[in-house]
């Protein structure tokens, strides 16, 4: 490996690297502002000047390529007055408002200026002032603050995929700004938030909140969907003030979705503090005594089979197998967690987790989508999808239309039969397949909501497997689930026993056949209820709770720890950043409370133990944030002959809205509105 | 100079004619296909040529269309360089140099002569309609200075009286011969002198 000097100690670099990242591999720190590891290489800052041996002006070292035997310094004088020089000059134009900027505490300029910033202005000519811009509902703009490091700019056009915002003019008035001043369409827009190293993009929903230092940080994991992203939960005593993403590179790398970053905002509204029960039609406020009491006579006097339990979409591993528990103890197996009726084979776990891993993306060479858009129901992998469709140009197809989804794809087909053609090698397409080294094929649920939906990814696995892109080293088949707990509730086997053809949960369901109806923090389920009595177990007045006769308040997931599976079947845990509300409880505790009045003390569960149960059941578990490992080959089954020719369409999800949380939350509903006037409109400019 | 600020009153559609959709072809071929984007520029002057001298917004979005690039790309270089007019301008166009050499050598008093003459303020259209001026930088004729540059000819070698008569002319839409007006030949000496015995220039 080639060898670089810096500051005197010589050092082994990768070839490629810059000056930069060879000083930081030299545990050398270098002030920067339009640098980010993740975005393409401006160099228009000029923070990160360093001193190169025999160069008679300093370099920019993050836009210098290392080179054998290079002698750089960063700590001799000359260094210091070129930095002390480039920081004056940013600072000649930048305003003086730190104490009511929401930046302060954590702006890079703010911290660099105490190093390098000269103690008074030499600039007596008048500072520039620049007009706000409109960005949308989440991000502020002050662009009087702006340094011109174009880290927006190029995170909107590289990574987002809607090129939209620009710098316009040249010198003393260029302007960064969205054409013709919308909102930007993007799913990813919020990170240029993070992004900015001053405060020229703040949050608009928490602006003038808090400052950084006053928030108890908790590092945790997102349940808004599958992806299971990693984030920072920033609290002021009980309120989540904000959500920040973490780094993740096998996950969501430095970005978090808008509605992972901003539904934070519906943990405060629209919240079950107290019990409630239905007296006269009418749900009053009532105490825990009175409603578990009344709970357990009913449950008293219904026979098992006529009790029905719903998990919801964002309940964690441990509640859900304390509700399997309490289930088991009243008899019943009517258990059911998918929101929809779709197919799914829980005999091994490969079948329903997203096997070619997230990270896995960027080595494929082949992507097909099948009935799924990934923009919406899982924002983090279309932005990996996008990254190697930017990077490497990777072809994707899709078999149904999914709409925009910020890079280029090409669509097949969109009925059944055209999935019929590529397994039996009657397509142009398989051929494409078998040529590639690493297709990864994704199945959507809209796709395995069809009546086909066995033969479909039934057939894409024996096909596959056929031709060898199922083994030890490669994966290609995908299932790309919708909510946080689905591939942990399959895991756990909570799936309602049913001979295949027949789903008596849904039956059941759909014909009332149910008297009592138990729904643990599950909104999404279609319901049309009769005579039922359903008692919701949830955070959230929602979908749920309106037609409850029983309201069991629990707590939200920011609120007690937990465990969730990704859609990778990584194991991760959501800590606790607040309390419960008012009288809620974590879910756990609400089984203990009827288990108790049940008179079945010796099954009263235990958190600890809990857990270690969950991690026990989870098949192939290696250890926490780590991917499962698999070791027995993988079996052809009998490619069923449940084939329809039917259309593949892509059912649309209500991104903003997708479930309790966000459906509270203002922000979310600011951004829909947002979303759907322009689509009224029409964008066409 | 300030931002260049874009017309109110945009046509709302621009194509290139077929002539220049000719030209269009030509310029492609220089550049190879997967850097098409290059062609941005000659594009745009060439959308400034066919549009009385200035781009409305129209064109930045035909032009992206053409080379398939976000809008924001070509906005971003017609806002860049001043060479480009986002508003329409008159159909004598001046624009003064009032770089350091013109400058010393009296641009000063060609910019007074037109405010006085055509409009108060930079880039206006004159009240007859047919002249608007602007101050650039060099325009390299520094040999020759002060100079104008009326639409696509140079004025060169001026002074007061010299400037006060192209513009009296044009603003009565009679243009004046460009050139040198202390009566050079090109950027030759005014005297000829020998050098060596010889005849020089």
């Amino acid at each position: 490996m080639p060898k670089i000097t810096i500051n005197g100690k010589e050092i082994e670099f990768e070839k490629g690297m810059t000056v930069l990242q060879a000083c930081e591999l030299a545990n050398v720190e270098i002030p920067r502002f339009c640098y980010h590891e993740k975005l393409s290489i401006a160099g228009n800052c000029r923070m990160c000047l360093v001193e190169l041996e025999k160069s008679p002006k300093p370099i920019a070292s993050c836009a210098m390529p290392a080179a054998e035997g290079m002698n750089i310094k960063t700590n001799t004088a000359f260094v210091e007055k070129a930095r002390k020089g480039v920081m004056e000059f940013l600072l000649a134009n930048h305003p003086l408002d730190c104490p009511v900027c929401d930046q302060g505490g954590e702006c890079d300029l703010q911290d660099q200026s105490m190093y390098y910033g000269v103690d008074k202005s030499r600039f007596v000519e008048n500072k520039r002032q620049v007009k706000e811009k409109y960005m949308g509902p989440l991000i502020k703009t002050q662009m009087t603050r702006c340094i011109h490091c174009t880290r927006c700019v190029r995170f909107a056009t590289e990574v987002a995929g809607v090129p939209e915002i620009g710098a316009i003019g040249r010198g003393e008035n260029m302007e960064i700004t969205t054409y013709l001043e919308k909102a930007m369409e993007s799913e990813l827009s919020a990170n240029v938030i993070d992004l900015c190293p001053v405060g020229a993009l703040t949050s608009k929903p928490y602006a003038f909140e808090a400052r950084p230092w006053e928030l108890k940080k908790t590092e945790s994991i997102d349940v808004m969907d599958a992806v299971g992203s990693n984030i920072r939960v920033d609290t002021y005593n009980w309120e989540v003030k904000r959500i920040l993403p973490r780094l993740n590179n096998d996950i969501n790398e430095e970005w978090i979705s808008d509605k992972t970053r901003y539904s934070c905002d519906g943990l405060l509204k629209q919240r079950l503090d107290v019990p409630y029960i239905k007296k006269n039609n009418k749900l009053q406020k009532s105490s825990w005594d009175e409603v578990i009491t009344v709970f357990a006579e009913k449950l008293k006097t219904i026979s098992p089979n006529e009790i029905g339990g719903h998990i919801g979409d964002m309940v964690n591993l441990e509640n859900a197998l304390g509700f399997k528990k309490l289930f088991s103890l009243l008899k019943s197996d009517n258990l059911e967690f998918r929101e929809k009726k779709f197919y799914v084979n829980s005999s091994e776990k490969t079948n329903y987790i997203f096997n070619s891993t997230i990270r896995g993306i960027e080595e494929s060479d082949l992507i097909l989508l099948v009935g799924t858009n990934p923009r919406h129901e899982a924002t983090m992998v279309n932005a990996r999808i996008r990254k190697a469709f930017a990077q490497r140009q990777v072809p994707i197809y899709s078999i149904g239309n999914p709409g925009d989804l910020t890079y280029n794809y090409n669509i097949i087909g969109d009925t059944t039969d055209d999935i019929k053609k590529i397994l039996s090698h009657d397509s142009e397409f398989s051929k494409k397949i078998i040529s590639s080294k690493k297709p990864i094929i994704i199945i959507g649920e809209s796709a395995l909501e069809l009546k086909s939906g066995e033969y479909i990814i039934e057939g894409f696995k024996n096909f596959l497997k056929k031709n060898n892109f199922i083994n030890k080293e490669w994966n290609a088949l995908n299932f790309l689930p919708q909510n946080a707990s689905t591939v942990g509730l399959l895991d756990l086997n909570i799936l309602s026993k049913e001979n295949e053809k027949k789903n008596t949960f849904f039956e059941k369901l759909n014909n009332s056949k149910f008297k009592l109806l138990y729904l643990l923090g599950s909104d999404n389920l279609d319901i049309k209820k009769n005579n039922e009595f359903v008692v919701y177990q949830g955070s959230h007045g929602d979908r749920g709770a309106e037609i409850a006769d029983l309201i069991l308040p629990s707590a939200a997931f920011t609120e007690q720890n937990g465990l969730y599976e990704n859609l990778e079947g990584r194991v991760q845990e959501c800590k606790k950043a607040s309390y419960p509300i008012g009288e809620s409880l974590e879910d756990w505790k609400i089984f203990n409370l009827i288990l108790r009045k049940l008179g079945k003390n010796e099954n009263i569960l235990n958190f600890d133990l809990l857990r270690s149960e969950v991690l026990n059941l989870i098949p192939n578990f290696t250890e926490l944030n780590e991917l499962p490992k698999f070791k027995k080959e993988f079996a052809i089954n009998n490619l069923s002959s449940n084939f329809i020719s039917e259309k593949v369409n892509i059912k649309e999800i209500d991104y903003f809205f997708s479930n309790a949380i966000s459906r509270a939350s203002k922000t979310m509903s600011e951004c829909r509105q947002i979303k759907y006037s322009l689509k009224k409109t029409g964008t066409s400019n | 100079m300030s931002l260049k600020k874009v017309h109110d009153d945009q046509p709302k559609v621009f194509k290139f004619s077929d002539e220049n959709l000719k030209k269009v072809e030509e310029i492609l071929k220089r550049y190879p296909e997967k850097n098409k984007k290059s062609a941005v520029m000659p594009f745009l002057y060439l959308a400034q040529r066919q549009n009385d001298n200035w781009i409305p917004l129209a064109a930045m979005k035909y032009i992206a269309n053409l080379l398939s690039i976000p809008y924001i790309s070509v906005y971003e270089v017609a806002t860049f360089y001043t060479m480009y007019n986002l508003a329409p301008v008159g159909k004598h166009f001046i624009q003064v140099c009032t770089t350091t050499p013109c400058l010393i050598r009296g641009a000063d008093k060609i910019v007074n002569l037109c405010k006085e003459k055509i409009s108060p303020n930079e880039n206006e259209i004159s009240k007859k309609g047919n002249c608007s001026w602007m101050e650039v930088e060099c325009l390299g004729a520094c040999v020759s200075a002060p100079m104008i540059q009326i639409n696509d000819d140079y004025y060169e070698d001026l002074d007061e009286k010299s400037t006060k008569e192209i513009l009296d002319s044009l603003i009565q839409d009679k243009p004046l011969k460009p050139g040198s007006y202390r009566g050079r030949n090109n950027t030759a000496p005014e005297k000829k002198q020998s050098v060596n015995g010889e005849n020089h220039a």
